[in-house]
């Protein structure tokens, strides 16, 4: 069994009277453990791709299993449960809550899960330590680097100890030695966790990063190769 | 599965976060739950007084007053002809079937001593069924009887006022004072009944028996005569039944025929004042239909916040979503947040109200009373308030698309 598997998957905008297709009849299967780099030109579907791979969004046609369950017959507080439980989400833009200490976003995901207030805490500061920012705790975002943010953000991802981890343009807010810095932890974290990582960018070099790159051009997949580890 | 403490926690939080929002939301709460707090205690007050004054007065009261006499084509008022008697006080309390008590009244002002204090007071001259009539019972002593009354004793029972401007502090029991320069004893003390409706000090007085009253103090023009005489009705049912009764009684007394004017006048008191009562209440209503129209608009306040605060905060819901916040998450989120914003300012609006109504009745003299019901109650709306106007912006927020959240600029 895949960790998921995505058969013909469809997904169809209307923007007035112009139909947009972002995706079409896209199959793909990505296993445990997978690093995999999602890339394309901008308008390609790979964002779309992501976002209903994280359930944040519903495809218009075909089907999503996620470790073999129909994700498209679920229904609403089923797919946040499986956010919750199942997936991290790493942003371009961090969506980080301001105004809110850096524990207590990487907290947020154990709340949902009605974890009691020592576990939140004790497993949030694991996650920080994690991702090397211990100390950091009570620090505010505004207070903290890009990088640093994006710490805190990959520690929320990791705090439910969630089997995937999906990155839309992780660095793209983010100058290239910092960049260096997280892409680096993302392939720690790959190799010492088998977290599963799916990462979308349209840079090149970061996408050597990764063992597999699959590339989309017009809502479909050109290119679904293995590469070596940079 | 929802986090009851966790939700309320994040509720919290972002009420701290915009402590000036969150202040100025709760001002219209605060100011609607004084206001009907503050306006309801001016209404109780006013009807409490006035309940408070009508059984001062005794209640299911009848006043029969003597009738006008006209002089040279001047009439004079009613009271001024003498024709009520000793004899249709007895007849009243023995034939009328609706009447509980009759007591007549002989009175006058007259100057008190006791010792080196003197004082002017009025005195009443009447039998021992007046204290029954006015349901005034003794703080002090005994009534005096019918004995009392039959052989004209010179006895007394005096009203707090009295007691206080003669005695200071002094036990009167037993002591002869004088009225109009003739010795009585002191046989009781009337318990304190403060003012009459019409601002009168009821207890500036001094009961005598009626007789000695006709002989001793005031005289009469012909003998048995008396100024006045308080009927008490069985119920308030029967108030209707006494007065008719009484006056056709008195009419046969007093021999009048069909075609003539009563040489008497028969006023219903307790009417009078139910219907003062009654339109004190109506009062108490309006004022706090008006208090709860500022509720109302303090409640729109909130809403309204809360709508702004799930538009400003469309990101956050979607970061939240996105880690897995279910539709009840979101909801109570911003319902506890509605919620708290009111009970907190239902709170501070009874502080508000309740000092308020004691600083109005401070400055204004008017008396206030913060009934708890009314606390109780506008706490209770104020909670209403806040899940009524918190339910739909909370709802607004929870129907968000994640990503459609997520994205929002």
């Amino acid at each position: 069994m895949f960790l998921i598997e995505v058969r013909e998957l469809r997904k169809v905008y209307s923007l007035g009277d112009i139909e947009v297709n972002a995706l079409m009849d896209v199959s793909a299967t990505i296993a445990k453990g997978e690093f995999v780099a999602v890339m394309g030109p901008s308008g390609s579907g790979k964002s779309t791709f992501m976002n209903v791979l994280g359930c944040l969004d519903q495809p218009t046609g075909g089907q999503y299993l996620l470790e073999g369950i129909d994700v498209g017959k679920l229904s609403r507080d089923d797919l946040a449960g499986i956010r919750n439980k199942k997936i991290g989400f790493v942003f371009q833009g961090f969506n980080l809550l301001s105004r809110t200490s850096a524990i207590e976003n990487v907290e947020i995901p154990l709340l949902y899960d009605g974890r009691h207030a020592r576990e939140r805490r004790e497993r949030a500061m694991a996650a920080l330590k994690s991702v090397g920012l211990e100390g950091r705790e009570h620090h505010h975002p505004n207070q903290l680097s890009g990088g640093q943010q994006q710490r805190v953000a990959i520690a929320r991802a990791l705090v439910n100890d969630a089997p995937i981890l999906l990155a839309d343009e992780p660095t793209g807010n983010l100058d290239t030695k910092t960049s260096a810095e997280i892409m680096e932890l993302f392939v720690r974290l790959n190799a010492e966790s088998s977290i599963t990582i799916i990462l979308v960018t349209h840079e090149p070099d970061i996408a050597t990063y990764s063992r597999r790159q699959i590339k989309f051009l017009d809502g479909r997949i050109v290119s679904d190769e293995m590469t070596g580890k940079a | 599965m929802i986090n009851l403490p966790s939700t309320f926690r994040i509720s919290l939080r972002a009420l701290r976060v915009n402590k000036m929002r969150s202040a100025l939301t709760m001002l219209g709460i605060i100011i609607g739950v004084g206001a009907v707090i503050a306006m309801l205690a001016v209404g109780t007050g006013a009807s409490r007084k006035i309940a408070a004054q009508i059984s001062s007065m005794g209640s299911n009261l009848l006043m029969i007053l003597p009738g006008s006499t006209t002089s040279g084509g001047v009439r004079m008022g009613a009271g001024t002809q003498p024709t009520l008697t000793m004899g249709d006080a007895e007849a009243i309390l023995k034939e009328s079937s609706a009447v509980a008590e009759a007591a007549p009244v002989l009175n006058g002002v007259a100057q008190v001593v006791y010792r080196h204090q003197n004082w002017s007071t009025g005195v009443v001259g009447t039998t021992p069924g007046m204290l029954e009539v006015r349901d005034w019972p003794l703080a002090l002593g005994r009534p005096f009887t019918q004995q009392d009354v039959k052989s004209a004793t010179k006895v007394c029972l005096l009203g707090q006022t009295v007691v206080d401007n003669l005695f200071g502090g002094m036990d009167p029991l037993g002591q002869i004072i004088r009225i109009k320069k003739i010795p009585f004893t002191v046989i009781g003390v009337l318990a304190t009944k403060g003012q009459s409706p019409q601002g009168q000090d009821q207890d500036d007085t001094i009961y005598v028996p009626v007789t000695t009253a006709q002989k001793k103090l005031f005289g009469t023009s012909f003998p048995g005569m008396v100024r006045i005489i308080m009927v008490k009705a069985k119920s308030a049912e029967e108030l209707g039944a006494a007065e008719r009764q009484v006056t056709e009684l008195l009419k046969q007394r007093h021999r009048i025929g069909p075609k003539q004017d009563n040489d008497f006048t028969v006023r219903n008191l307790t009417q009078f004042m139910q219907a003062a009562e009654q339109s004190s209440k109506v009062m108490t209503i309006l004022l706090g239909a008006i208090g709860s129209v500022s509720l109302l608009v303090g409640g729109i306040g909130i809403m309204n916040i809360m709508l702004v605060s799930v538009t400003e905060r469309t990101r956050e819901i979607g970061i939240r979503m996105a880690v897995g916040a279910k539709t009840w998450d979101i909801r109570l989120q911003f319902i506890i947040e509605a919620l708290t914003l009111s009970l907190i300012g239902g709170v501070a609006g009874i502080i508000f109200g309740v000092s308020g109504s004691k600083i109005l009745s401070i400055l204004t003299g008017w008396p206030t009373v913060v009934s708890p019901l009314s606390v109780v109650l506008s706490f209770g709306f104020s909670g209403l308030v806040g899940i009524f106007f918190g339910f739909y912006p909370a709802y607004k927020a929870s129907n968000l698309n994640p990503i459609d959240a997520l994205r929002f600029e």
